[in-house]
This record gives structure tokens, C-alpha cells and sequence, in this order.
């Protein structure tokens, strides 16, 4: 019970700290904020239900007025922009990578990275294209233009988030709550 | 921890935070409605004039709140000159700054405690689904508190890269911000269950 609390809360502050500091450089030229791999870390780790519940906890208190979105947004005013419909599909994204992770019993990493692909590129994209397309007064494709851009960042994060999934799993494997 | 709650009291300031939020997703229905670019400048127009009732330093703020929005105003800016709509556009840039301004007041003008009361409040039916408010309260306490520890040994795991490596800090110091992150929480479990446990 305590270490499913914290643990939430503690996922919830990561995404939080990840957002804050984009001077981590992974490739210069490639718009990358690290905060949706803080939402694949919280499928990957800690599973689906948890990790949801994670991400549920970053945005309340994101709603609440706390400025943790990258860039130094936050407030509800983020839920009524243009990558509102990226925010509503977080918690979406972290259940959908954490129930593959959970019920693909293979290899960790290609699991995680499977996983991370499907939750917050796939399923996320669902989500943020229509979002900015009704705000930004798009049509799908045009939206879907705009949002490709991010799509080799995001790539690349799905790898690293495999990467650092399988060094929790070889240092801290009683922390890997999606396979225990 | 920095909140955008503002530090000037203004009239709005001691009004219940459940009746703002009302209004303000009243006001949010009633502006995606509006189409007409006269409509949408009057309520622009009324937004200012509320934004400036709080006082100048208060506007300065909230100006500068919408300023992460310029790359968007500017794709929806040329997108509609090039295609020879520029009523639409118009109308869609103003809708975007008039709810973004009305939900950046009601933040400012609300402070933490009376929103965290609000969110508590709210998950109340959630209980039989096994969602309790207070451990909901508690999680927000922990994340709140968090966030400065996890900032802060993310800055001194890369001074520790800095000072090995002649390279910028890479991926390669996310593994051990993760695992202390990991560590803090198994530390914080224990010691809630050695004062009580959370539930």
C-alpha cells in the first residue's frame, strides 16, 4: 500500500523534474522535451494501472495551477491548447505501455520499446492530432503535418526509455512493478 | 515551490474556488459556440477588461502567461493568410487567447490549498472504486515535496558527470536519476509505514 503510494507520487515528480530540465541534449537539432518519456518510464515501470494513476497525479496538480509542463506552462489553461489532446492522452498512453509490457512476457527490452511505440506514439498521436486539429481549426492531415516533426524525437525516446527499463530491471528488479 | 498563483490579492481572490471553475468551464462551452469574429472580439474585449480590473501588474502576468503560445498563433497565422481566410483564422486565434486568459485567471487568483480542498473534494464518489481522499492528498503532498529532491539530484548527477567527462551530460545520467528516485520512494514507504501507514 505505502510503496504504491509513493511510488505514484515519486513516477508523478520524475515526469515532473523531466519536463523542468530539457538541457538534457540526446540530439542537437531534434525538438525533444524528455517529459513523454517520463510517461513511457511510468508504463514501462510501473505498470498499467499504475503508471496511469502516475500521470493522473502530474496533470491534477499540473490543473491546479503548478507550472510542470515543459516550457514552464500550467494551470487549466493547457487543457483548452493546442496540445491539449496530448495531455488528455497521457495517462492513456503510460496504461496502454504498461499493460503491453505486462502481458508481453519477452525480452524486457524489446517489450518496453514495443510497448512505449504503441502507448505515446501510437495511441498518444490518437489523441494529440484530433486535439490540435479542433483547437488550431485543422483538418486531420493538415494537424498530422504538423505534429511529424516530433515523431524521430519521440522515436528515439522509446529507445532510451527500453534502455533505462532494462537497468531498473538488472539494478532494482523488485522496482520493476509491471512484471512482479 | 513556485505556484502561478498570484501574489497580489485581488477582488477575485476570495471568491470560492468551486465557483470559478464553474464559470470558467460556462464561459470555455459558450466560447467554442461563438463563430462570428465580432462575437468573439467582444468577448475578447471583456476578457482584457476583467484581466485589467485585477490591476496592471496582474496583466503584465498574464500577458506574459501566453506568450509559449506565439509558434502556434504564428502556424494558424500563415496557414490562413496562404489560404486566403483570414476571418477564420482571426477568429480561431481570438478564441484560443480568450479561453487561455479566462482558465490563467482563474489559476491566478486561486491559491493551492483551496484547489487541492477542490480536487479532495471531487474524488469523494471515487471511494468505493478504492480511491481514497486522503491517500489522494497525500500522494499530492509527496509529489509537491518531491519535486525540488528530484530536481535537485538530477543537477548533482550531472555535475558528476560534468566533472569525469569532457562530454555533456547524455541519456546515460537518466539510469541513476531513475534508480534514486526509485530508492527515495522505497525510503519514503518505509518510513510511512513505520509512522502509521497511508491508509
Amino acid at each position: 500500500m505505502e510503496k504504491n503510494v509513493t511510488y505514484i507520487a515519486l513516477f508523478a515528480a520524475l515526469i515532473a523534474a523531466l519536463g523542468l530540465i530539457p538541457k538534457i541534449d540526446l540530439i542537437s537539432g531534434v525538438p525533444i522535451t524528455a517529459q513523454s518519456l517520463g510517461i513511457m518510464l511510468c508504463g514501462t515501470v510501473l505498470g498499467a494501472k499504475r503508471g496511469a494513476l502516475a500521470v493522473l497525479l502530474f496533470l491534477a496538480l499540473v490543473a491546479i495551477g503548478l507550472p510542470l509542463l515543459s516550457g514552464g506552462r500550467g494551470g487549466y489553461a493547457v487543457f483548452l491548447g493546442p496540445s491539449a489532446g496530448f495531455l488528455i492522452g497521457f495517462p492513456v498512453a503510460a496504461f496502454v505501455t504498461g499493460w503491453i509490457v505486462e502481458r508481453w512476457q519477452t525480452n524486457l527490452f524489446l517489450s518496453a520499446f514495443v510497448a512505449s511505440f504503441a502507448g505515446a506514439i501510437v495511441v498518444l498521436y490518437a489523441f494529440g492530432i484530433p486535439g490540435m486539429a479542433t483547437v488550431l481549426g485543422k483538418t486531420l492531415p493538415e494537424a498530422t503535418l504538423l505534429a511529424t516533426p516530433f515523431l524521430a524525437g519521440d522515436l528515439i525516446k522509446c529507445a532510451l526509455a527500453a534502455l533505462i527499463t532494462r537497468a531498473v530491471a538488472q539494478m532494482r528488479p523488485g522496482a520493476l512493478l509491471s512484471r512482479t | 515551490m513556485l505556484t502561478l498563483t498570484s501574489p497580489t490579492p485581488t477582488w477575485a481572490h476570495p471568491l470560492p474556488a468551486p465557483v470559478k471553475l464553474a464559470a470558467l468551464c460556462l464561459a470555455t462551452a459558450l466560447l467554442f459556440h461563438l463563430t462570428t469574429l465580432p462575437a468573439l472580439a467582444l468577448a475578447a474585449a471583456a476578457t482584457a477588461a476583467l484581466t485589467l480590473s485585477f490591476g496592471p501588474i496582474f496583466a503584465r502576468t498574464a500577458l506574459k502567461l501566453l506568450r509559449p503560445l506565439w509558434p502556434f498563433i504564428l502556424i494558424v497565422a500563415l496557414w490562413h493568410l496562404a489560404s486566403h481566410a483570414p476571418t477564420q483564422g482571426a477568429a480561431i486565434i481570438l478564441r484560443l487567447l480568450t479561453t487561455v486568459t479566462l482558465a490563467n485567471i482563474v489559476t491566478m487568483t486561486t491559491t493551492l490549498t483551496a484547489m487541492i480542498a477542490v480536487i479532495t473534494a471531487l474524488a469523494r464518489p471515487l471511494k468505493p472504486l478504492g480511491l481514497n481522499p486522503k491517500t489522494l492528498a497525500l500522494a499530492i503532498a509527496l509529489t509537491i515535496r518531491f519535486i525540488p529532491t528530484t530536481l535537485l539530484r538530477l543537477a548533482t548527477i550531472t555535475e558528476a558527470f560534468r566533472a569525469r567527462s569532457p562530454h555533456r551530460p547524455s541519456w546515460r545520467i537518466l539510469p541513476p536519476i531513475l534508480l534514486a528516485t526509485i530508492d527515495d520512494a522505497d525510503h519514503v514507504a518505509e518510513a510511512l509505514r513505520a509512522r502509521g501507514g497511508a491508509g
